[in-house]
């Protein structure tokens, strides 16, 4: 860590010399932003925890806290150029804010024990402290105030509104305290979704193209791109439905649950793609274009269910109540969808 | 259309209004305006179905005249905590970081 690019050098205090960082991100931490949300490279993302300096702070300088994900401290930072502050990063297990203070490691003990170990007390003649508001579920203002005397500020929810907020002596409007979930939003959380779910979605592809040569008759290569491929594709499209299509249409798709959300987007998309890749049904395909919607209506059902980690507007409560009805029809269409695709495949049952 | 809210009439979030001393730092950590305050000082549940149950109005309530059962609105931490036996549990190691994340 000590030849990290994105430090500059340093400021001296009385605790020690404390690094300097700077405001612009490099194309390395754009890259290295980029990859993580991919999920390329499974490196550590993490910032080492303690006092960092921005532009030149002095003992008047405000005091920003940070989580040691290497995306939040970036994030922090670049929101401010031409500003002199310390910037205090808590060792939250490389995970970001809102995360860690849900899992209580962004906390009341963990700020306290960082503001004395740092030795802040010395560093800043000020007792104030500004922590982003998404960190509140985990540090209990008046908890730190009675373990190290600093006040908690909570600053606003978003980094790009603390320029705003400082300059205004640290009021922050109605917006700047509201969670949002913008199209943009979700379109940047998607992908976290997609990659941890990807290979399994792959491997049932995968699985498909195979089972796509054989019939009641055996296995013939030709069915493998016939009947395979298409079906593989089937497999694809319920999982892309359910992770990447919900997502982005997620406010204007009937319902709450995200599992009925994502089941719309199943039904019709494999209707849809069905058509476009084999045209329409005749006969016994009927029933395997049957079989085809319930499982992939079941499939974009779960995982657009499973979206509901990557919002920022569901309870536990509500979640649980929508696992109780969803998860049960999720797993009658599977089985009920795969049992109808065998026997319509290898019976002659189905004409 | 149908906009972000999510199910009503299941939020844990209660307010006991006599404890309430009115010093508005439960509106200042909802990051969804469940809160707001009264002309009698003190704060009232003005928007209770948008609770997500972060849980910090209740850590941040020096009276604690607020009360949620707190947790991860994610339905893998559910599946995850009922395979394991254990509480709902966010198993993202570093996170998204869209929207405020940060």
């Amino acid at each position: 860590m000590a030849a990290a690019k994105w430090i500059l050098g340093t400021v001296p205090t009385p605790t020690g010399d404390v690094p300097r960082v700077g405001a612009e991100l490099t194309w390395a931490d754009r890259l290295g932003a980029w990859a993580r949300r991919w999920g390329i490279g499974r490196a550590d993302y993490t910032v080492p925890p303690g006092l960092y300096a921005i532009g030149t702070p002095t003992a008047e300088s405000v005091v920003l806290v940070s989580a040691n994900y290497k995306m939040s401290f970036d994030w922090l930072r670049r929101e401010l150029k031409g500003m002199d502050a310390w910037i205090l990063v808590m060792d939250t297990k490389g995970i970001n804010v809102w995360c860690a203070a849900g899992k209580g490691t962004f906390g009341t003990d963990e700020l306290v024990r960082r503001v004395q170990a740092t030795g802040l007390d010395r560093v800043v003649s000020h007792r104030r402290l500004v922590v982003p508001q998404l960190g509140a579920p985990g540090v209990s203002a008046h908890g730190v105030q009675k373990g190290c005397g600093f006040r908690v500020v909570y600053g606003p929810v978003r980094a790009a509104d603390l320029p705003r907020f400082l300059a205004s002596g640290m009021k922050a409007d109605r917006e700047m305290r509201r969670v949002r979930f913008g199209l943009m939003d979700r379109a940047a959380v998607a992908p976290v979704e997609m990659v941890q779910g990807g290979g399994h979605a792959l491997l049932a592809a995968a699985v498909f193209v195979l089972l796509g040569g054989l019939a009641a008759d055996g296995f013939r290569l030709d069915r493998v791109l016939s009947v395979g491929l298409p079906e593989a594709a089937l497999v694809m499209g319920a999982f892309l439905g359910g992770s990447l299509v919900t997502p982005l249409l997620l406010p204007c798709l009937p319902g709450r649950a995200f599992a009925l959300k994502g089941a719309w987007i199943g039904l019709l998309g494999t209707a849809g793609l069905w058509h476009l890749l084999l045209g329409w049904p005749a006969g016994g395909a009927v029933w395997t274009l049957v079989a085809w919607l319930l499982m992939g209506t079941a499939l974009a059902s779960f995982v657009a269910m499973n979206f509901t980690g990557a919002s920022t507007y569901t309870s536990l409560s509500g979640v649980r109540k929508e696992m109780r009805r969803a998860v049960p029809a999720q797993a009658v269409g599977m089985v009920a969808g795969l049992a109808l695709w065998g026997v319509s495949r290898f019976t002659g049952l189905l004409g | 259309m149908f906009g972000l809210r999510y199910l009503p009439g299941v939020t844990t979030l209660a307010l006991d209004v006599e404890r309430c001393s009115g010093c508005g730092m439960c509106l200042n950590v909802c990051p969804h305006a469940v809160l707001a305050g009264t002309d009698g000082g003190r704060v009232a549940i003005a928007d209770r179905d948008a609770c997500m149950e972060c849980g910090a109005c209740a850590r941040n309530c020096p009276t604690g005249a607020l009360s949620v059962e707190a947790g991860v609105g994610c339905a893998a931490a559910i599946i995850v905590g009922a395979l394991k036996g254990t509480e709902p549990s966010c198993g993202c190691e570093g996170g998204e970081s869209a929207g405020g994340h940060e």
